[in-house]
């Protein structure tokens, strides 16, 4: 006969009791370990890098000796790469989410397309690179250019804007869709008054992430030759002269943050890794702040609509 | 007809916000349970019966502070279940709970009977499956699956998954079963199985049952109580209640004037 | 009726710009695979698919060239089991923690300094694994080199827990809270209910976010570049160096490259390779996850 007194069962309540108290506090250690773990981690970098931020640091191009080298040309670079996969990537992402929630025929091509985009996202970053290479670099003849680079980066997060613009479109109740149809407007008229500007903060909350995630993103650049020596600044877009404008800056040569980064980290002298924990801290701070964004976006958003 | 009292609500008042001064859910409710038989709880949707019945699992407890005033003891061992020194675990683990919708585990027929005594921290195989055995049995269900025990719950029919979910709660020997409209989400026939399993099982056990359906309080209970915004109006046995209720508001509510 | 009908016109051309934008995902993956398999082709016309799959070398650069990929194979597959054995448990601990145990104020605190470690490039991480990790660890063990797969597997692990907590965390919270109740009111414990019902129930979900977490490792790169050493080696020696499919494309690229070269071949071959270890832990887990869906629907 199985004990089922009074007596046992305390003692088991007992026992599971202290079992949740103990997995409370697992969870909350292991949580609470890995930031710890990361912030010295950071905190260490900090220590080191800190000290080598000046002015100079930010407008030094690089050099041989590490005392005088700087990241002006990587930052400045690192703009000008995310300026041009913005361009691309936000209004691609943004036009096929919004084609795939509003106007794809549920049907096997638009299982394709999502399927296909699923798989997109799950391709590692050093593939688009070495596609990049044969098909930018070489057959497209466009060179180690800031316009490979931002294209190459634009292709890679394209599947992040798409993904969470369907996200936030599908957060849309249908009966707003159908008040707007009920008064007589056509699709595009419902998408651009009703859906776009309703969705708008879930929208850029991903896009804002995906364009921290092209910031920090190192590998598939190497792969499209970008150059970590670079004692220039890309050409001014503007010019005193006619016809005033310039797209030449689009193919100039270039670094970025990350590439920088990894560069000096490569080197075997010592002087150099305190260069890559200064640039890696100036490059930690312009994705969290960009994260920070996102954050702040999702939460204003979150409040302005209650369906 | 005269019976012992299983357990005794006195004088229950029950917020959700213990910072509450409005009306509360529950206002003084007090009621018996009589032992071996069926208590049914009537009234119209928010009076409170669910709330009530959720009280003496002590469910609410685990959706953030509750105010509980009041006591519900259960006899004879004048355990009272809303003590602030009794742990919610041991009243669970003494008071069993059938819920609207049934919800059986995503496992197999015998793992869901033998859940509740798996985590009593009971292992001996034998105990176990005689309790199986005999808990299908109590709740007519062993005839239709004895021969795929091991076959995953989610595959029977609403029905049949209601029924496991009461030989579930049958199998840790619970003092008081709880049943919270049982049948709201099943089909007719399905329905009448589970009335006249509540009929079965009364002679054994100790039955507290709310339900939206009037016939079937009148059909299936030995005793109602019937509440209307948090009070508790007239309690008496079902066919007095039914036939010759001393409330006007009662006589309102069963014969259709609202709810 | 001239209204109408410009107004019909319109829908169809910006109907039909949207679904050029849509069609585009196709022709970027057609175009991966295409230059995957066009530039790699020529390779195997000069190496032959038995030395490629049994060599334990892999030296294309040298005079003497061996073609051996087992040996970035299984960098890959070490550094990415010691991933494994760090995101697993850590991912499943978050997740039951966050969706299980901690109330909205902890909740709160939490996620979004989850996603914040997620956020970190992953160049950063290399040097945390380099600088910090490294060396730490040299302290418990004397032997370990200056290059090993153990810190840069670790700080990957590390990096790829958000990913597998959030997707899991999603699945727990999609269990019916019915079946909580059912448990909950049988007098089981939190921690009972969480291991015994609600990860049974979540099982799928969970599984796929693994599934995926093991795509993520496979495809890192920076970190392994950075901290692992680059010296591809057939074998499992965790204190070692070694070199994964992902860190070899980072090296020899940086090098000077002519298109067509030998060398130039061999970061499509690799490529190829492991685009397919990649899409088919991908495709797996992205059934199993869609599965779900459908059920939970």
């Amino acid at each position: 006969m199985v004990d089922q007194s009074q007596a046992r069962l305390m003692k088991q309540i007992k026992f599971l009791k202290a079992q949740d108290v103990v997995f409370w506090f697992v969870g909350l250690f292991v949580l609470a370990g890995a930031f710890l773990i990361l912030f010295a981690l950071i905190y260490d970098m900090a220590q080191t890098g800190i000290p080598r931020i000046n002015q100079e640091f930010f407008f030094n191009f690089p050099s041989r000796f590490a005392g005088k080298a700087g990241i002006y040309a990587a930052w400045v670079g690192s703009l000008c790469v995310v300026l041009v996969t913005a361009l691309l990537a936000i209004p691609l992402g943004v036009a096929t989410g919004v084609y795939l929630e509003e106007y794809a025929p549920k049907g096997w091509f638009s299982r394709l397309i999502e399927l296909n985009i699923l798989n997109l996202a799950g391709v590692p970053s050093i593939i688009y690179g070495i596609m990049a290479l044969s098909l930018f670099v070489y057959q497209f003849g466009l060179k180690q250019s800031i316009l490979t680079a931002g294209m190459t980066l634009g292709l890679l997060i394209l599947p992040i804007i798409i993904v969470t613009t369907r996200e936030a479109i599908r957060t849309i109740p249908n009966h707003i869709r159908e008040a707007s149809y009920a008064l007589g407007a056509t699709k595009w008229q419902t998408v651009s008054s009703h859906i776009i500007p309703y969705s708008f903060g879930g929208i850029m909350t991903g896009v804002v992430i995906a364009l921290s995630r092209a910031i920090g993103e190192t590998a598939p650049l190497l792969t499209v030759g970008a150059v970590a020596f670079i004692a220039f600044l890309p050409t001014a877009p503007v010019m005193a002269t006619a016809p005033y404008v310039s797209a030449q800056w689009l193919m100039d040569p270039y670094t970025v943050m990350p590439i920088q980064m990894f560069n000096w980290i490569s080197r075997p002298q010592e002087e150099f890794h305190v260069n890559a924990a200064a640039a890696g801290i100036v490059l930690l701070s312009m994705t969290l702040v960009l994260n920070a964004l996102a954050i702040f976006i999702r939460y204003r958003f979150r409040k302005k609509y209650k369906w | 007809m005269v019976k012992n009292i299983k357990a005794e609500v006195k004088n229950l008042t029950f917020s959700y916000d213990k910072a509450s001064t409005g009306r509360p859910v529950l206002n003084s409710v007090s009621l018996p349970v009589h032992e071996k038989s069926v208590t049914a709880l009537i009234g119209p949707s928010g009076c409170g019966k669910t709330t009530l019945l959720r009280c003496f699992n002590r469910m609410h407890d685990l959706y953030g502070s509750v105010k509980y005033e009041g006591k519900i003891i259960l006899q004879p061992s004048g355990f009272d279940i809303l003590s602030n020194e009794v742990d919610p675990l041991e009243v669970r683990m003494k008071v069993g709970m059938v819920f609207q919708k049934p919800n059986p585990f995503p496992k197999t027929i015998y793992e869901n009977v033998a859940y509740g005594l798996k985590i009593r921290g009971i292992k001996k195989k034998s105990y176990i499956d005689d309790k199986v055995e005999d808990s299908l049995k109590k709740a007519g269900l062993w005839k239709e699956v004895s021969d795929r025990l091991k076959a995953s719950a989610s595959a029977l029919s609403g029905g049949q998954q209601q029924r496991l979910c009461i030989a579930r709660a049958l199998a840790t020997e619970p003092e008081l079963l709880l049943l919270d409209e049982p049948t709201s989400a099943l089909d007719p026939i399905s329905t009448a199985h589970i009335e006249e399993l509540v009929g079965e099982l009364k002679k054994t056990v100790t039955i507290l049952m709310v339900t939206h359906n009037l016939h079937q309080a009148g059909r299936a209970s030995d005793f109602t109580a019937f509440m209307y915004l948090g009070d508790l109006i007239e309690f008496g046995e079902s066919s007095q209640v039914f036939t010759n209720p001393k409330e006007e508001k009662t006589e309102n509510y069963i014969t259709g004037r609202f709810g | 009726m001239k209204y109408k009908l410009r107004r019909q016109l319109t829908e169809k051309l910006i109907e039909f710009i949207l679904f050029l934008a849509a069609a585009s995902s196709v022709v970027i993956t057609f175009f991966i695979i295409y230059t995957l398999v066009t530039e790699a082709f020529p390779f195997f016309k000069e190496v032959g698919f038995k030395d490629f799959i049994f060599e334990t070398e892999w030296t294309p650069l040298f005079e003497n060239a061996k073609y051996g990929i087992a040996a970035l194979v299984s960098g890959t597959v070490l550094t990415t089991t010691i991933a494994l054995f760090v995101a697993l448990p850590f991912g499943i601990i978050t997740s039951v923690f966050l969706s299980e145990y901690a109330n909205d104020k902890v909740r709160e605190v939490f996620k979004p300094m989850l996603e914040l470690l997620a956020a970190v490039p992953t160049v950063v991480y290399g040097y945390f694994a380099m600088q910090l990790v490294t060396p730490f660890l040299q302290k418990i063990f004397p032997d370990l080199s200056g290059f090993n797969a153990l810190s840069a597997g670790l700080v990957m692990g590390i990096m790829i827990v958000p990913y597998v907590s959030s997707l899991s965390e999603d699945a727990m919270r999609a269990v019916p809270q019915q079946l909580r109740e059912g448990s909950l009111a049988l007098g089981a414990s939190k921690f009972q209910t969480s291991f015994r019902v609600v990860i049974p129930s979540a099982f799928s979900g969970i599984a796929s976010a693994f599934i995926l977490a093991i795509s993520r490792a496979l495809g890192e790169t920076m970190v392994v570049a950075i901290a692992a050493g680059l010296e591809p080696k057939f074998g499992f020696n965790p204190l070692g160096p070694t070199e994964t499919l992902t860190a070899y494309i980072v090296q020899v690229s940086q090098g000077d490259l002519p298109q067509g070269s030998i060398g130039y071949r061999t970061i499509y071959v690799c490529g190829i390779v492991l685009l397919l270890f990649t899409l088919t832990f991908n495709v797996i887990g992205q059934t199993i996850r869609h599965r779900m869906e459908k059920k939970v629907k």
